[in-house]
C-alpha cells in the first residue's frame, strides 16, 4: 500500500535523477519519463479516493496552506485590523480590511501556527472571546461600509479554557450568529482546513458557504465524538465517517453550496492552483451576492438558515 | 459574594432513574424520603432542599397555571439524517429515549400562562439523549418563536442541555444558526424572550439561542458554560475552581442577570414578563 512518504521518496528520487542527467551528459530522461510516469499513476491510486479519515489527516496536514498564504495570493493589500477594544487581540482570528480584484472586503481568518513558538501565540488556531469579539467588530464595520465579508475558517474549535469561560465564550459566539444573521452585506464563508463546531460557525454564518476538497467542518472533531460516543479515542476513523464530514458528503447533504478543488496530493502539492481557484470561487460568488437587492439577499439567508434541517425532522408517529 | 448557603448541589446521573418504589434516598443528605413528597415539592428534597432532576414535564406543571398548557400542534420526531451509529445505533438510542422519557425529542413546546400572562414554553429535558439539539430540538424552538410573534406573547425557553447532538453532525450545528436567526425575528417584533438556564445549560445550546435572552436567569444549581469541564481540564492541565461553571460564578462575571430557587421560578418569571406586557 503506497503513502505519501513513498510517493516524497520517488518524487525525490526523480529529482536526482535530473540533476545527474543534466551534469554528466548521460541521458536519464527515458528512465526518468518512466519513474514520473508511475508516479503519476501512484499519485492519482492514493489520492482520487480518499476515506474520510484521509481527507480529516489532509485537512490537518502540516504542510498545508493556512488562512495567511491564502490571504497573500487571493487578496491584495491586507491591512489588519487588530484587538476587541476591551480585553485584547487574539492571534488565532486575525481580521481586516483587503483588496479582491480591486474592490474592498472585510476578511476574517482564522489561522494556525507552523512552529510550536507560533502556535503558543494562536492557541493553536482555536479563537478566544477576544477574537471572535473582535471579529463582531468587523462584521459591523463592513456593514456600515458595505464591504462583502469573507471568512476563512480553520480552526478544531473555540479554545476550551478558564478565561474563555470568564470572558462569556458562549456569549460572544451567540453574538456573532446573530450579527452574521443580519448583515446587510453578501457573506462568504470558505472552510479551508478545519471547521470545528461553534468555534467555526461563529464567523460562518453566511449566503455562502464552501469548503476546499480536503477540508472538513462538523458538529465535533472526531477525535471528541470518538471519546464521547465510543468511550475511545482510538475510534477517531470511525467517527469521522459516521458524522460525514467531508465537503463531498456536505455538499450531498445540501449544507453546503460548493466545493474549491485540490491539486491531486492536496492544496500544499500546488498551492498557487489552490490559490487560483480559491479566488475564482470567491471571486465569482462575491459577484453573484453583490447583484442581488439587499433584501432578496437578506430573505435568502433567512429561509437558508430557517429551514436547515427540515428534512432531518419528520412527523412523530401516533402513539397507541 | 454568594447569595445562598454553599452547598454541594446534586448532580444528577440520567442513568439512574428512581426505581418504582415509594422511597427514594436523598444522595445529599442520605435521608430516605417520599417520592411524593419530593415531587410535589417541586423536586426539591423535602429534608435538606437538595435539588433532584426536574423532568420537562414537571417543569411545565411547576411554571405554568395549571391546565394551560397547550402543546404546538405537531410533533416531530428525528429522521436519523445520517443514518448514525457508533457502538449503538441512533436510532436505538432514541426508541430507547423516548420508552424512557414519554416524548419525541428533547423538548416540549406549546402556549400556556404564568399567573395569567400568555406565554409560549420550550422546555429541555436532559433525560432524553443528553437534552442535546438536533433538526428536532432546533426545529421546534423555530416554530415556538414564530407562534410567539404570531401570537404577540412572549418566549420563554427552560434549558438543560449539553449541546449540539453530535449523531446529526453538522445538521446539529447548524440549529445554532437557525434558532438564532429566528429569536432576531422575535426581538424585532418587540416580544420579550426570557431564558432560563439550568443544569446543565452548555456547548452549542449555551453558545446560541440560551445566552441571547432579553433577561437571562438562571436556576440554582445550574451549570452554566461553553466547553465541558473535563475538555478544559485537560487542555490547560491544570485543577479547576470548585465554583467553576455555576450559577454563582456566571452571576459574578456578568453572564447572568438573576439566580432564584426552583420554588421561586414561576412568580419571578411572572415578575418579569409583566414589565414587558404592552411595551410596544
Amino acid at each position: 500500500m503506497t503513502d505519501e512518504r513513498t510517493l516524497d521518496l520517488l518524487e525525490a528520487k526523480i529529482e536526482e535523477l535530473r540533476q545527474l542527467n543534466s551534469m554528466d551528459g548521460m541521458d536519464l530522461s527515458k528512465e526518468i519519463a518512466r519513474l514520473e510516469e508511475k508516479l503519476a499513476g501512484l499519485r492519482q491510486e492514493l489520492f482520487a479516493n480518499l476515506t474520510d479519515w484521509q481527507r480529516v489527516q489532509m485537512a490537518r496536514h502540516p504542510k498545508r496552506p493556512y488562512a495567511l498564504d491564502y490571504i497573500a495570493s487571493v487578496f491584495a493589500d491586507f491591512y489588519e485590523l487588530r484587538g476587541d477594544r476591551i480585553v485584547g487581540d487574539d492571534r488565532a482570528l486575525l481580521a481586516g480590511l483587503a483588496r479582491l480584484e480591486g474592490r474592498s472586503v472585510a476578511l476574517l481568518a482564522q489561522q494556525k501556527g507552523r512552529t510550536t513558538e507560533e502556535n503558543k501565540e494562536r492557541f493553536f488556531g482555536m479563537a478566544r472571546p477576544q477574537g471572535y469579539r473582535k471579529a463582531k467588530r468587523i462584521m459591523e464595520l463592513a456593514e456600515r461600509f458595505g464591504f462583502p465579508l469573507i471568512s476563512l475558517i480553520d480552526t478544531s474549535g473555540a479554545y476550551p479554557g478558564v478565561e474563555s469561560e470568564e470572558l462569556n465564550i458562549g456569549r460572544a459566539i451567540a453574538d456573532n450568529l446573530e450579527t452574521m444573521a443580519g448583515l446587510r452585506v453578501p457573506t462568504i464563508a470558505v472552510v479551508i482546513g478545519e471547521g470545528g463546531s461553534g468555534g467555526a460557525l461563529a464567523i460562518g454564518l453566511a449566503d455562502r458557504v464552501l469548503m476546499l476538497e480536503n477540508a472538513i467542518y462538523s458538529v465535533i472533531t472526531p477525535d471528541g465524538a470518538a471519546a464521547i460516543l465510543w468511550k475511545d479515542k482510538e475510534r477517531a476513523r470511525d467517527a469521522a465517517t459516521a458524522l460525514q464530514m467531508t465537503a463531498t458528503h456536505l455538499l450531498d447533504l445540501g449544507l453546503i453550496d460548493g466545493i474549491v478543488p485540490e491539486p491531486l496530493g492536496g492544496a500544499h502539492k500546488n498551492p498557487v492552483v489552490t490559490s487560483a481557484a480559491l479566488k475564482e470561487a470567491i471571486v465569482r460568488h462575491v459577484a453573484e451576492l453583490t447583484a442581488l437587492p439587499l433584501d432578496q439577499l437578506l430573505a435568502a439567508r433567512y429561509e437558508r438558515y430557517r429551514s436547515v434541517g427540515q428534512s432531518a425532522a419528520r412527523l412523530a408517529p401516533k402513539s397507541e | 459574594m454568594s447569595l445562598f448557603k454553599e452547598r454541594q448541589y446534586l448532580r444528577v446521573h440520567v442513568d439512574r432513574e428512581p426505581d418504582d418504589s415509594l422511597w427514594m434516598k436523598c444522595k445529599s443528605c442520605g435521608e430516605l424520603v417520599f417520592k411524593r413528597r419530593v415531587r410535589e415539592n417541586n423536586n426539591v428534597c423535602p429534608s435538606c432542599g437538595e435539588y433532584f432532576f426536574q423532568t420537562s414535564q414537571e417543569r411545565l406543571e411547576s411554571i405554568l397555571d395549571p391546565g394551560s398548557f397547550e402543546p404546538l400542534s405537531e410533533r416531530l420526531a428525528t429522521s436519523d439524517p445520517l443514518s448514525f451509529a457508533d457502538s449503538r445505533s441512533y436510532q436505538d438510542r432514541i426508541a430507547e429515549a423516548q420508552a424512557k422519557t414519554g416524548l419525541d425529542d428533547a423538548i416540549l413546546v406549546g402556549r400556556g400562562t404564568i399567573e395569567g400572562l400568555p406565554v409560549v414554553i420550550g422546555v429541555m429535558d436532559f433525560r432524553f439523549i443528553g437534552g442535546s439539539m438536533g433538526a428536532v430540538v432546533g426545529e421546534l424552538i423555530s416554530r415556538a418563536i414564530e407562534a410567539a410573534i404570531a401570537d404577540r406573547r412572549g418566549f420563554v425557553l427552560v434549558s438543560s442541555s449539553g449541546g449540539a447532538r453530535i449523531q446529526e453532525g453538522l445538521f446539529s450545528l447548524l440549529q445554532m444558526a437557525k434558532t438564532v436567526a429566528v429569536r432576531r425575528r422575535l426581538a424585532e417584533a418587540g416580544l420579550p424572550f426570557i431564558s432560563v438556564m439550568t443544569y446543565p445549560t452548555s456547548g452549542g445550546v449555551e453558545a446560541s439561542i440560551a445566552s441571547l435572552g432579553d433577561i437571562v436567569i438562571a436556576e440554582k444549581g445550574a451549570m452554566i458554560g461553553f466547553a465541558g469541564r473535563r475538555v478544559i481540564e485537560q487542555t490547560i492541565a491544570e485543577e479547576l475552581p470548585a465554583h467553576f461553571q455555576t450559577e454563582s460564578f456566571a452571576l459574578e462575571r456578568g453572564q447572568i442577570d438573576r439566580v432564584v430557587r426552583r420554588e421561586d421560578l414561576r412568580t419571578e418569571l411572572a415578575a418579569g414578563l409583566a414589565f414587558f406586557v404592552g411595551a410596544r
